[in-house]
């Protein structure tokens, strides 16, 4: 009996031991977690089967091959009212990217202008690009968009008192109106010549970068530019390629290269917004090269702008690069606001359109956050790989 | 290679004299000074286009849009006074707006002496304003209960709802943030991965996607005979979304908490989360009030996001009357309507980005002491 009682005490001693054990707690708790969120996923999926029953929508990815029905006003890829969903999708998918790649790089620009412009030592030129930043990121983005697209964009003259630009353009309230590239034949040549050039440029970097154990200098860059465009330039000449400017038609600018207002104010406002946030950035990045970088630069008798460009922005850069990303990533992912100034992107198409008429929210929300979650890991993964070829080494 | 004299010129420049501090800042060079009488062109170009807009040519009386549309004509202000109720409060009903004042001020009345240096019982006030306020908000709002008359949620809008999705957004955001931040973390792998997982998932889609999905297919999650408000659908995608921001805020003062607290509170016998509740946290969030003041900016100017859900913020609002009201059209409505919505918006957020600079400087202070 007392052998018994024995064991029965030394069990329950081990039961409370095993309560106690820190890796049995842990192994609980994480058991506990993953319950729970097993029980929500089954629950949410029971519970959307039931809800789509009773709706009477279809589940599944066989409505991307159903014919669409409706016109997008501006496609990259091929497409028509008789197209697939799924086409559709890569005509919002494609609007997306253009204007997130020509977003990224025009905020850039800006961005590092505002920003080296924030440390000049003229007051009025940094007293400016500070007042722009706090006025720019102090206000919603999607209230910048709707100034630029109906009270500025919108608001200009019909095509008939269109605005005159420099260089054949045109400027009135159905967008812009840009001379056009007219090749007659031979498109392939060109573009078999801008590949060859491309790569002449990366051999050219290639070799610059195994000669000298120095970062690649980013004005070396437009160096290097200049091999891909001379020869295209060249070929097009030798093809008598012609600029078709734009011409006042009946209704319309014809025969040019029309941009959308939609387009132009979406494009306008990330650059402009994200820019202001770049500024500071940027600013941050200067602030952050010690003091006597600069000092020993002016005692090497660089000037100012010398200084910057060599000496100053090479080292800024490793702090400015990775929130830069985040700022890329940002743009990306306010493109998405082009559905409230109708800019045909990806979210005003497919979770748009697309969702109202197959009324398949699951499945066109899984898709269009999936892309947006695949975009934004590229957009990582490319700017981790330039931060490690611009980052020095560690001494 | 030229070598530059400027910086030595300029240091010798007499600072005694404002002619001499003019010429050293603006004048100093040739280049700079064609740079500066550019930008002063600029800005006094900017500046007249802007006083002759908003005050030379602009209406200021009128009961319609009419004396706004004559050719030539400015700002059209009465479009903003007259609509000046339902920009601030929606379609709240007129006769109860004193529940949307007296909510204000409890909020101020709890918020205010939290920044105030030297008032005494902080944390009692602080347990005011994140359990005690949000009740007598909630009943004060939306009623139907105490004898006061119930106001539906469609009826809210303007800058009150702007206001209410900012603030549950980040007092609902606040706890669930933390706890993300703790798991990312810790030490047991599944939960670590599972917040790791959330944050970046969230982080890695816009808003918008986040809001279609909390209005589209939070419904469907739920059991078929549950419906929910549409504005509680906004603020649950709200505070999802900026649960994660708030966790990777919280996380950075997470890390740059010394080991050694962490070892101290282990030899005192702490168990995890006396440990975090009572040495880390307290020293984490402390640190990182700048980082979470910014993320209440930014979600403060998000919450005009709702608008594509079919929710009237402030600029929701603005929009729909510049857009559908015909009363009031005319070419210079749209642009009134929008400096009115930005100039609002602006106010608030250089406030508070004032406020989390303020704050930064006064804690680097406290901290270094």
């Amino acid at each position: 009996m007392t052998g018994e009682g024995g064991k029965r005490w030394l069990a329950r001693k081990t039961w409370i031991d095993a309560a106690y054990d820190p890796k049995m707690r842990a192994l609980a708790f994480q058991a506990l977690l993953a319950l729970v969120l097993v029980f929500l996923f089954v629950e949410v999926v029971r519970n959307t089967a039931a809800n789509l029953e009773k709706q009477n929508i279809a589940s599944g990815f066989d409505f991307l091959a159903r014919t669409a029905g409706f016109d997008i006003s501006q496609t990259l890829v091929p497409y028509t009212s008789k197209s697939t969903y799924a086409r559709a999708f890569f005509v919002g998918l494609s609007n997306t990217l253009l204007v997130a790649v020509l977003g990224i790089a025009l905020a850039t620009v800006l961005g590092f202008a505002l920003g080296i412009a924030r440390g000049s030592p003229n007051w009025l030129a940094s007293r400016l690009a500070l007042a722009y930043v706090e006025v720019v990121r102090n206000v919603p983005l999607l209230l910048q968009l709707l100034v630029w697209y109906v009270a500025v964009l919108r608001a200009l003259p019909m095509p008939q008192g269109a605005l005159a630009l420099p260089g054949g353009a045109f400027l009135d309230t159905r967008g812009l109106h840009l001379p056009r590239l007219v090749v007659e034949n031979g498109g392939g040549l060109v573009a078999a010549v801008i590949g060859l050039s491309l790569i002449g440029a990366a051999w050219l970097w290639r070799r610059r970068r195994a000669r000298a154990d120095e970062p690649a200098d980013p004005v070396d860059v437009v160096g290097r530019g200049l091999v891909v465009l001379l020869p295209v330039l060249a070929v097009l000449l030798a093809l008598k390629a012609t600029l078709a400017t734009p011409q006042l038609g009946r209704f319309n600018y014809e025969d040019g290269l029309s941009i959308e207002p939609e387009f132009l104010a979406l494009l306008i406002g990330l650059s402009t917004y994200t820019a202001a946030f770049i500024a500071e950035i940027v600013r941050a990045g200067l602030d952050g090269v010690p003091k006597g970088q600069r000092e020993a630069a002016a005692a090497l008798g660089l000037s100012r702008r010398q200084a910057l460009r060599f000496v100053i922005l090479p080292q800024a850069l490793r702090i400015i690069i990775p929130p830069l990303t985040n700022q890329y990533l940002n743009l990306t992912k306010n493109s998405s606001l082009a559905v409230a100034i109708g800019y045909p992107d990806l979210v005003s198409v497919f979770s748009g359109t697309v969702l109202n008429q197959t009324g398949q929210a699951v499945e066109v929300i899984l898709i269009t956050m999936a892309v947006y979650l695949a975009i934004s890991l590229a957009t990582a993964l490319l700017m981790n790989w330039f931060n490690v070829r611009t980052a020095w080494a560690e001494r | 290679m030229r070598i530059s004299t400027a910086k030595s010129e300029r240091s010798a420049t007499p600072f005694e004299t404002w002619g001499g501090k003019l010429r050293a800042t603006l004048f100093p060079t040739l280049l700079q000074s064609v740079v500066s009488l550019v930008l002063m062109a600029l800005i006094a170009h900017v500046a007249y286009a802007f006083i002759d807009w908003a005050f030379i040519r602009a209406v200021f009386t009128g009961s319609d849009g009419s004396a706004c549309r004559v050719e030539g004509a400015g700002a059209c202000w009465p479009f903003i006074t007259h609509k000046m109720n339902l920009f601030l409060y929606g379609r709240y009903p007129e006769a109860e707006l004193w529940r949307v004042h007296l909510t204000y001020g409890l909020a101020l009345a709890g918020v205010v002496p939290l920044f105030v240096p030297g008032v005494p019982r902080k944390p009692a006030i602080l347990a005011y304003v994140l359990l005690v306020f949000p009740l007598l908000a909630f009943i004060l709002l939306s009623g139907g209960v105490l004898g006061l008359p119930l106001v539906r949620t469609d009826l809210w809008g303007g800058l009150l709802l702007t206001l209410v999705i900012a603030t549950v957004g980040i007092a609902a955001s606040f706890p669930l943030g933390i706890l993300l931040a703790l798991a990312r973390r810790s030490e047991l792998p599944f939960v670590r991965w599972t917040s790791t997982a959330y944050i970046e998932l969230v982080r890695g889609v816009p808003l918008v996607t986040v809001l279609f999905m909390a209005s589209v297919m939070l419904p469907l999650f739920l059991p078929p005979d549950v419906t929910i408000d549409k504005l509680l659908r906004a603020l649950v995608g709200v505070a999802l979304f900026s649960a994660a921001y708030l966790a990777e805020v919280v996380r950075g003062g997470l890390q740059a908490i010394p080991r050694g607290q962490y070892e101290a509170a282990d030899a005192l016998g702490l168990g995890y989360w006396r440990k975090m509740a009572f040495v880390i946290l307290p020293q984490a969030i402390r640190l990182v009030i700048p980082g979470i003041v910014n993320s209440f900016i930014a979600l403060f100017k998000d919450t005009s996001l709702v608008l594509i859900i079919g929710l009237f913020d402030l600029i929701g609002i603005v929009e729909q009357s510049v857009q559908a009201d015909a009363k009031w059209s005319s070419p210079q409505t749209a642009a009134t309507g929008y400096f009115f919505a930005a100039a609002v918006f602006w106010i608030f957020c250089f406030a508070m980005s004032r406020a989390s600079a303020a704050l930064e400087t006064k804690l680097q202070v406290g901290a270094r002491s």
